[in-house]
């Protein structure tokens, strides 16, 4: 199968430095903070009180609406405070659930667990929701909504590029849990009847291509090694290097007839229905040239961030913390804040590798227009947002920018496009434009 | 352990503008050097004097005029001045050089607010200007002298450039005037302004450039390419009157501006499509100026005329976004 690249992108240095380090299951810390909203759309309704004992799956928080999914307790033990704290995706205050350890784990189970092809389709799509299942690779979006499309679907990709440099979970998750991600898969794909299979993986990662090939190839999933360049993970462009399919601006992958759904959330969606474990766990990358020793974790939610680099061993020299990969992750400034489902590694940098620096006069160089994989012209939306001229910007499709951050990487002048944007795409909403 | 906060990409390519023009100087080196090899010490003293004075008419300008107080040096008023020195005959008057600078940086690039706003090339403004200015001077090409590096009386030895000989004479008498022009313009050995003469030179620096990531190819290909096309249909139509295509892309001044005032980033297109249309446009303009028109050269003119142009090509040649579907079918 030919692959296509798509236009733009960047070639960061990937460093993907805990690449052959195995997975650690870190014990259950003593204490998880939990912010109750970790998924896209409506965050759940709490329905624990301070003073509650409650068992590791146990549900927390129930689902408010369709594009909601419920919050489970990933210890056992009581609710010892309901507090609000700094949301650090959103910036603004939000309710955090800490739960103190008491014993070890009394499991709540959903129920039945059985084989995957024993479930009905529909079935899986209310076990997704009911299990707590959010898109793991850091959009966290509710995985059910996207197993209820409204337009026929002929295609799942199961995202494994990984295209944030440092991050190294998903590709250590294809090593050693290849048979549950393809697991997932199948159960995703009997969900959305579809037959047709794929796995995208960038060629940095061989040894999760051969695993995934020997696991996904006798039950007819198709592995395509992808080229290694940022962001190939990004959905639309993943399925344009796939399928050769240009999802709508506007539109989404269902628009073509594809669903994508990342390795994690495929190896999840298999535990969920095969061992009714609800979503109170994940796979965490500690790495950054600010740690000795990268890791590759899989952590309770809820575990602080300050515990997880603890292991890996912080360097002198730390300057930032990030909660993602160094491209789009979100830069924390206190490590008392609890994983979330969304968090897909912690990339610890330091003075040097930070991006720095004052903003210069932008020289026309095109570097962030041949950069932009939406092909948009960033220096042009930039020229219009220092003059406020936020509805031109709409016009250029300011709203299509997918804030992967390609232009202000490679900018000379050391622009910050993708702030300015979205403040811009802010204002544009708040005038009523899409 | 102190955590700074600043919103993503929190990783950079460390490619700065300070970078990118200190390997425009370096492009430049190779021709800088030739050129005092062939006109002397006072070579070097206008190169590295443009230098200087421009980056210091720059400060002053930004910092002092226009209270700028974060504005931090960059070294694109250094490539300006040295290409505006590269410009000029040789024996051009220090004081005619100085005012050349000074136009070039105040009223080519700082009034519009510095670098990156400018509509046109700062050093072709500047050379514009002189041109005006000192018609004398600015067309008194002295002979090239190699390794005679103290050359005093430039105004003596004094000849006309191979191009406006041509128009005056025709083919037959320049090339017996200026015999095996082709390898004479390859290795800089004919008289012509001070930094354009030498090919190789220039082509050299143009690779390092271009191997260094910071410019593109289509400008200088569509641009030498229309040039070569063009003069070969009038080479074929007239070969007594028209030299041949070879030399015409060699003279003039079109390796120069082709290769490193055309490619001005801030005052040429931004798409590859929109880099062709312009290469293809500075290429027409100065074949119908040198066959067409009244003067002998036309790169100066033709890459002005195209900047004006350049605002109408960027929206012509808009990308078009990835994902959308074309309206009316």
């Amino acid at each position: 199968m030919s692959v296509w690249t798509f236009m733009g992108g960047v070639h960061p240095q990937t460093k993907k430095l805990g690449k052959h380090v195995p997975i650690e299951k870190v014990s259950v810390p003593s204490k998880v903070e939990l912010f109750v909203a970790q998924n896209l759309g409506k965050p759940p309704k709490i329905t624990v009180e301070v003073g509650a004992d409650v068992k590791t799956g146990q549900k927390i928080a129930e689902s408010d609406g369709f594009v909601s999914v419920p919050l489970h307790s990933p210890v056992t033990g009581r609710v010892v405070e309901v507090k609000k704290q700094k949301h650090p995706v959103t910036s603004r205050p939000a309710e955090v659930v800490v739960i103190e350890t008491k014993s070890d784990d009394e499991w709540v189970r959903l129920m039945p667990a059985k084989s995957y092809e024993q479930f009905e389709p529909k079935e899986i799509v209310k076990r997704a929701q009911e299990a707590g299942l959010v898109g793991m690779g850091g959009a966290t979006f509710p995985t059910h909504v996207k197993l209820s499309p409204s337009k026929k679907v002929d295609t799942l990709i199961l995202n494994g590029a990984e295209c944030e440099p440092y991050l190294t979970i998903d590709d250590r998750i294809m090593v050693e849990f290849s048979e549950e991600v393809i697991k997932g898969g199948l159960a995703f794909a009997r969900a959305l009847g579809v037959k047709h299979i794929l796995v995208g993986v960038e060629e940095n990662k061989p040894q999760a291509i051969d695993a995934m090939k020997r696991a996904g190839g006798p039950v007819g999933v198709e592995v395509v090694k992808l080229p290694t360049k940022y962001p190939q993970g990004s959905e639309k462009h993943l399925i344009y290097a796939m399928t050769k399919r240009v999802v709508p601006a506007g539109g989404l992958p269902m628009d073509v007839g594809v669903v994508v759904q990342n390795v994690s959330t495929a190896r999840a969606m298999y535990k969920a229905l095969e061992l009714g474990e609800p979503l109170v766990e994940r796979g965490v990358s500690v790495t950054g040239e600010g740690v000795e020793s990268p890791k590759n974790l899989i952590a309770r939610i809820g575990t602080p961030v300050s515990e997880l680099v603890d292991l890996a061993k912080l360097r002198e020299n730390v300057s930032r913390v990030v909660l993602g990969g160094p491209m789009m992750g979100i830069a924390i400034s206190t490590l008392d804040i609890g994983i979330m489902k969304g968090t897909s590694g912690i990339t610890v940098l330091t003075n040097e590798i930070v991006k720095k620096g004052t903003e210069m006069n932008c020289i026309g160089c095109a570097r962030c227009v041949k950069a932009c994989p939406m092909m948009l012209e960033p220096y042009l939306l930039y020229k219009l947002f220092k003059k406020k001229r936020f509805n031109e910007m709409a016009d250029d499709h300011l709203m299509d920018c997918i804030e992967c951050g390609s232009c202000a990487y490679v900018c000379p002048s050391n622009i910050d496009h993708v702030k300015a944007f979205k403040t811009a795409k802010n204002v544009i909403r708040a005038l009523g434009r899409r | 352990m102190n955590l700074t906060l600043a919103p993503a990409p929190h990783i950079h390519s460390h490619i700065s503008t300070r970078r990118i023009m200190l390997d425009v100087l370096i492009a430049l080196i190779p021709a800088g050097v030739l050129a005092v090899l062939m006109w002397g010490w006072y070579m070097l003293v206008l190169e590295v004097g443009s230098m200087i004075l421009a980056e210091g008419i720059e400060w002053f300008a930004m910092r002092v005029m226009m209270k700028k107080s974060t504005f931090r040096p960059d070294g694109s008023a250094a490539v300006t001045g040295l290409l505006l020195a590269f410009n000029v005959p040789a024996g051009i008057s220090w004081w005619m050089m100085a005012v050349g600078v000074f136009i070039a940086i105040v009223a080519g690039k700082e009034i519009y607010g510095g670098i990156g706003n400018n509509p046109f090339n700062p050093a072709l403004v500047g050379r514009l200007f002189m041109y005006i200015s000192f018609p004398a001077a600015m067309t008194t090409w002295p002979k090239v002298e190699w390794f005679n590096f103290t050359r005093a009386a430039f105004n003596i030895q004094t000849t006309a450039t191979p191009l406006g000989y041509t128009k005056l004479h025709g083919v037959a008498a320049a090339t017996q005037h200026f015999p095996s022009m082709v390898f004479n313009s390859f290795v800089g050995n004919l008289p012509g302004s001070a930094g354009e003469m030498s090919v190789i030179a220039l082509v050299a620096g143009f690779l390092y450039l271009w191997w260094r990531g910071i410019v593109s190819y289509e400008i200088p290909v569509a641009y030498i390419g229309t040039t070569f096309v063009l003069s070969a249909l009038f080479w074929m139509a007239n070969p007594s009157a028209y030299l041949d295509p070879v030399t015409a892309i060699m003279l003039g001044g079109v390796m120069l501006g082709a290769l490193f005032m055309a490619t001005d980033p801030a005052t040429s297109p931004v798409t590859a499509k929109g880099k062709w249309i312009f290469g293809i446009g500075c290429g027409v303009i100065t074949i119908m100026i040198r066959y067409v028109g009244a003067f002998p050269e036309g790169v100066n003119f033709a890459i002005l005329l195209m900047n004006a142009l350049v605002p109408f090509i960027n929206q012509i040649t808009k990308p078009k976004v990835f994902g959308m579907v074309r309206k009316n079918g």
